[in-house]
């Protein structure tokens, strides 16, 4: 292990410079020669046949180049893939029926974006308009409007999936508790919108779409096949700057193969930057869901086995990579907890909303929303302090590495010492105290507590769990899984040293962080070291799983650049035996020279062997490749593909989050303040405490958005309700409670440096942790939190009803 | 999100103002802030054929005290109103209501007179008006009209301005001695349209009540006037039942709408609560107290 | 009327001339007339923030005004705030702090503290989060960014009373 004078500190931003003063390079800051813009028309109807189109007065209209409609693409493009077996084809723009509000109908390419929406306004689309379903369990219903009369059905996956013994635990349980929960539909709505660019050129047959996208590449496979291109003439760069995504900017390939037609059509370079309203409307969400849990304990509060049965709701047509919502936590189903039973029936359903992906926490809020609150639920039946449950049902230290029923393994972990500087931290018992005073005095204080398992880094193949075992036992079925990065090194003459990778960070500090490790790593200062992230299919390595998501890159990445680094240290110190006539073994690199592990002379700067490598490349000796660099792809031995018994090991690194929030409901307004808020993680080694702060930070902002403010409302016709910044509330400055951090670290055992991600953190158990706290507030009125946002309004009816039960 | 076309015009005086706008017949809008006008032309949920911005106007813009009222020019803008050390020692109420309108940079371009005029039931402007019987000028054709809050909201974001018509001064009388004021309202977040909010203004003459002027916003399609509570206050007193009487009274008198953010019950509930808080903060300020 | 018109503004303290339509937004204006891509797009209704400019050295959101309306005025956006390549004290403190994460809505951020101290050079923090509510950012959880208000503001007075 290199000594660490970086890793670990609160290293300033390398990227901050250029974004305080206006030099960020976003991707509506890029140049092009003969630029031209694209605005698109959208569907007014949540589900209407479409009978016709007319663009010809918009073709005709002044400055336009061009106009797409669906007429287009059915002949030109073709479905996107996805992970399930439902015949559902999803378009890059509405075919002949639209099936949510806001879905694309047209594409006018137009000299600027002005002249493009007024162009919009020409064309003429005749709808029939189809009753329309919004509700998930109504749209499983077998008498529901169908969106895709292919399949049949609006259920677009179900899966009956059991672990352990769960039918015995519940007959022989002491204590069952059974609650529906419903969790809202609400997206983190990065500041930046999405964006495209496209290019041909007819020559080479290259398509070059530029665009605000963060992965994974799997998904360049599926655009390729979309616009019959070979996947070496489908070109994806990603900009410097991307302003936010949060799993939202995953969900904008279809606009990349919309806009990458219109550029082959047009023959013109085009791009497209999407509105607020366009955002709203029609970019991406989490899932709302509806689930029915049952929980079977002992009395003494040991929990024996969970049930669940759920819907989440996908929109207008499933689209990759969901159903990755109702999966994507298959590892760690069980939580924190030793329970080895369990009883899952997983459904993804299609309706008029809005289609879903990945947002950040992707299918852990609701996880965590509802295994916590039956926690809580309980211990309250028990008569148990909430804290005690917990404490009786932890994984132990000496578990680990722990293998889940589900076939997570989590890697490391002191779950009870995390817990306990959480309930220390927050002065736990204090809270209670306070609380006992603030309820003798009629006030409405509630404690909540939250536990989550923080996965990491996800194992692609966890997806194809939404296909049956026999099917994936079928011979000709390829298995899917793993997740790698690869990063290369590069030390030029003069000795410095280039990192290049292709991943698309959208605010998270890469580059900062694999200078960090790479000086680390070499010994030398954070200047000797420039990374370049800029994501571009045809320079980058890079495969299916590369992209900046399931918060992997401080596990993936920084361990792909520390092991590059050790392969090109290696091959410097193989080289300095040969100048130096010293064995190898004898050699070491430390402090940025080769020298004699037993110190004194000779030693070796970097500069200089840098130079004798490139500048007398003849002499190199036989053996060593001329050049000085290395690359390195990092990949994990865990991440299997789903076995037969439906076990997948669907992270690769599990962190550890416990959360104590104290809060104060209005008995009036029943507004919710939030009065102390601690969150303890553990991810491991922290690269950069300031960096993984602020990810929290953000994090929990988002999870207490979707819990107190956040929800794409659609009324019974499948109107959406929120189009605007003023209906759709994203907390602001005011809004954002105080947080404290605490970190403890257990190293994962499966990565050189011991990170873990934490980069959705606390997204995942903010919504828990605020739901328990309101809902022990509200204990004396008998109110238990099962549905979110807990908007003052909901909570007031909420209260008036309880009242009236127990006057 | 961009605007359609437009034809435009930025007289510096008022006349050319009236003439254009004649000449348009009901065609043009007038653009003052825009921090209304003009989020609805990103959204062409508007498409006048004509704006007539009267930003350079700037005889339409002063804060002055005349005849025991302050005299706002239609165009002044939020942030001076916010501000101005007149409003804020002989009309605390607008003061304290004019922070709460959006953020310091919509009220960098936004005005009193546009607020008024775009008249969303939901804003604290109107609200204030309406509590303390305010007066506007308008400019038409054939001269100035005089209106007062009653006539002038009509209904939802509708008002008394005829097509042909400016608006060109807000009076509202001056705080006298012995008054409180307070303005209280409740919304999701920082900055957004109340869900409600009540304005209040309580002069006393000893334990009696001698005005109470209170209107609520958010609670129907106009600012709404709380006759029913000011009256239950000046008949029957400033003790906590009369003012919980009032507070009562002014969420029976509402009729609001329900929407997304909040029910109807909510709502009317909300404006009692507030009501309440509003009378009493408005209470403790009139003997002294600081709140 | 709707023909184009000339423009002629100072922007970061340097006279700029150039056309446009009535009904082009300031914000398009600057960034692709004028070429200062630092001020964002980000919402094109008044809410986000992340357009927010000084106009004659006030915030205000670029995308609630038309150019035509800049004719004449003194604007100041993200590019203009470090002065002889040294960074504001809110851009240093922003860094300090880890007040920025994406940076997208860095600039309008940025402005809008600028204009909350020089209104309020001695702000709490309650009076900081309501300014700084004008402002919507998403990566950050908003609370490096107080801090970094508060450092700055700090700062900025000892400046002064030096």
């Amino acid at each position: 292990m290199a000594a660490q004078r970086f890793i670990g500190r609160p290293v300033k931003r390398i990227e901050d410079l250029p974004l305080l003063t206006g030099r960020g390079v976003f991707i509506a800051d890029l140049p092009f020669a003969n630029l031209r813009h694209a605005a698109i028309l959208r569907a007014p109807y949540a589900h209407a046949r479409i009978l016709g189109i007319n663009a010809s007065r918009a073709r005709g209209a002044p400055g336009v180049v061009g106009v797409i409609t669906g007429n287009d693409v059915a002949r030109l493009t073709r479905p996107f893939a996805v992970g399930v077996r439902a015949p559902v084809k999803y378009y890059c723009m509405a075919t002949g029926k639209v099936r949510f509000v806001g879905e694309p109908v047209a594409v006018v390419v137009a000299d600027d974006r002005y002249l493009a929406e007024d162009a919009l306004e020409l064309i003429e689309v005749e709808y029939e308009p189809l009753p329309a379903v919004i509700d998930p369990e109504r749209a499983a219903a077998p008498d529901a409007p169908v969106l895709h009369e292919e399949a049949g059905t609006n259920v677009a996956c179900r899966r009956k999936m059991t672990y352990g013994d769960p039918q015995r635990c519940f007959e022989d349980a002491d204590v069952v508790v059974k609650a529906q929960f419903k969790f809202p539909k609400y997206s983190s709505t990065p500041i930046e919108t999405y964006g495209v660019a496209a290019s041909y050129e007819p020559g080479s047959g290259v398509l070059t779409i530029w665009a605000n996208f963060m992965g994974p590449f799997i998904l360049h496979s599926l655009l390729a096949r979309s616009l019959n291109l070979a996947e070496n003439r489908l070109r994806l760069i990603v900009p410097p700057d991307i302003g936010g995504s949060y799993g939202i900017k995953t969900s904008i390939f279809p606009y990349m193969a919309l806009l990458g037609l219109a550029a082959m059509e047009t023959g013109v370079t085009v791009r497209w930057i999407e509105d607020r309203r366009e955002h709203l409307l029609a970019a991406s969400s989490g899932t709302d869901r509806v689930a029915y849990r049952e929980l079977a304990a002992r009395k003494d509060g040991t929990l024996l086995a969970m049930r669940a049965r759920w819907l989440d709701n996908v929109g207008g047509y499933i689209r990759s990579p969901e159903p990755g919502c109702a999966f994507r936590p298959i590892g760690n189903w069980v939580g924190p907890y030793r329970v080895q039973s369990l009883d899952i029936d997983a459904g993804v359903v299609m309706t008029n909303k809005c289609p879903t992906g990945p947002n950040r926490g992707y299918g852990c809020g609701h996880l965590y929303f509802e295994i916590e609150r039956m926690v809580d639920m309980l211990a309250d039946k028990l008569g148990m302090d909430p804290a005690e449950v917990r404490r009786r049902n932890l994984i132990q230290p000496s578990q680990f590495p722990y293998r889940t029923p589900t076939g997570g393994l989590y890697d490391s972990g002191d779950y009870p010492a995390a817990f306990e500087r959480a309930l220390k931290t927050a002065d736990y018992a204090g809270l209670r105290r306070e609380q006992v005073q603030a309820r003798a005095q009629g006030r409405l204080f509630g404690v909540g507590l939250a536990l989550a398992v923080d996965p990491s880094v996800s194992n692609m193949g966890y997806i194809s769990v939404a296909l049956d075992p026999e099917i994936r036992g079928r011979p000709g079925y390829l298995p899917k899984s793993g997740a790698t990065e690869a990063i290369t090194i590069r030390i030029d003459p003069l000795g410095k040293i280039s990192v290049i990778l292709g991943s698309t960070p959208q605010g998270q500090g890469h580059r900062t962080i694999l200078a960090q490790v790479v000086a680390d790593e070499f010994g030398v200062e954070l200047d000797d070291v420039t990374v370049t992230d800029e994501m571009d299919t045809f320079t980058r390595l890079w495969s299916v799983s590369s992209g900046s998501y399931s918060s992997r890159f401080a596990t993936v990445g920084a361990s792909a650049a520390a092991v590059a680094a050790r392969k090109l240290k290696a091959k410097l110190v193989k080289h300095a035996s040969y100048l130096t006539e010293i064995p190898e073994q004898a050699l070491e690199f430390a402090d940025g020279q080769v020298r004699p592990r037993a110190g004194g002379q000779p030693a070796l700067s970097l500069k200089e062997l840098a130079g004798r490598v490139h500048w007398n490349a003849a002499a190199l000796p036989e053996g060593i490749e001329p050049g000085l660099e290395a690359t390195a792809v990092f990949g994990f031995p865990e991440a299997k593909s789903p076995d037969a018994l439906d076990r997948v090991n669907s992270s690769n690194t599990y962190g550890f989050i416990a959360e104590v929030m104290a809060v104060e409901v209005d008995p009036e307004t029943a507004a919710v303040k939030i009065l102390r808020y601690v969150s303890v993680h553990d991810a491991g080694t922290i690269i950069n405490p300031l960096i993984a702060d602020g990810q929290i930070l953000g994090g929990a902002l988002h999870g207490l958005g979707g819990a107190l403010y956040e929800e794409l409302v659609y009324d019974e016709d499948g109107q959406q309700l929120c189009a605007s910044f003023m209906d759709y509330l994203v907390p602001t400055a005011a809004e954002a409670p105080q947080l404290q951090i605490e970190h403890l670290a257990s190293p994962s055992p499966f990565t050189p440096l011991g990170a873990k991600g934490l980069g959705e953190a606390s997204s995942m158990t903010a919504p828990a942790v605020v739901a328990n706290a309101v809902s022990d507030a509200l204990r004396p009125l008998g109110i238990e939190i099962t549905e979110l946002p807990i908007t003052p309004s909901r909570l007031w009816h909420l209260i008036e009803k309880a009242r009236m039960r127990k006057p | 999100m961009k605007p359609p076309a437009f034809e435009y015009h930025d007289p510096v005086e008022l006349e050319p103002a009236l003439e254009l706008l004649r000449r348009y017949q009901g065609e043009a809008k007038i653009l003052a802030g825009g921090q209304s006008l003009l989020a609805l032309l990103n959204f062409r949920l508007t498409r006048p054929v004509a704006l007539i911005d009267v930003n350079r106007i700037r005889r339409l813009s002063y804060i002055k005290e005349q005849d025991g009222r302050l005299c706002l020019g239609a165009v002044t803008r939020q942030r001076a109103v916010e501000f101005s050390p007149l409003v804020r020692e002989k009309l605390p109420l607008l003061a304290e209501a004019t922070r709460l309108v959006g953020h310091l940079p919509t009220r960098t371009r936004g005005t009193i007179g546009g607020s008024l005029a775009h008249a969303d039931p939901a804003a604290e402007y109107p609200a204030v008006f309406s509590a303390l019987d305010g007066e506007l000028v308008a400019r038409g054709p054939n001269g100035e009209r005089v209106l007062g809050a009653r006539e002038f909201f009509q209904g939802l974001m509708t008002t008394a301005l005829a097509p042909d018509e400016v608006l060109v001064e807000v009076r509202l009388p001056l705080m006298t001695a012995q008054c409180g004021w307070a303005f209280e309202e409740f919304s999701r977040r920082q900055g957004d349209f109340a869900i409600v909010g009540v304005a209040a203004q309580v002069c006393v003459v000893g334990e009696r009540c001698k005005t109470a002027r209170l209107a609520a916003a958010g609670v129907g399609p106009t600012p709404l006037r709380l006759e029913r509570a000011e009256q239950t206050l000046e008949q029957d007193g400033l003790s906590e039942r009369s003012i919980a009487e009032a507070a009562a009274r002014a969420a029976e008198q509402t009729e609001p709408p329900s929407d997304l953010h909040a029910t109807a019950q909510y709502r009317r509930h909300l404006t009692r609560v507030l009501t309440q808080r509003a009378i009493s903060r408005a209470l403790a300020r009139a003997r002294g107290e600081r709140r | 009327m709707s023909e184009s018109r000339r423009i002629r503004l100072k922007v970061n303290c340097e006279w700029r001339e150039s056309r446009a339509a009535p009904r082009k937004l300031l914000v398009d204006f600057l960034r692709e007339d004028l070429g200062l891509t630092g001020t964002h797009v980000g919402c094109e209704h008044g809410i986000c923030g992340a357009c927010t400019i000084l106009v004659n050295g006030e915030a205000a959101r670029s995308c609630l005004m038309l150019a035509v309306q800049a004719d004449g005025a003194e604007l100041t956006t993200v590019e203009g705030l470090a002065a002889h390549g040294k960074l504001h004290p809110l851009q240093e403190a922003f860094r300090e702090h880890h007040g920025l994460q994406c940076g997208f809505c860095t600039p309008g951020m940025l402005l809008t503290a600028y204009d909350l101290l020089c209104v309020n050079p001695a702000p709490d923090e309650e009076e900081i989060r309501a300014a700084l509510s004008a402002v919507l950012c998403r990566c950050t959880g908003y609370l490096g960014i107080i801090e970094a208000v508060k450092t700055a503001a700090r700062r900025l007075r000892e400046a002064i009373s030096k």
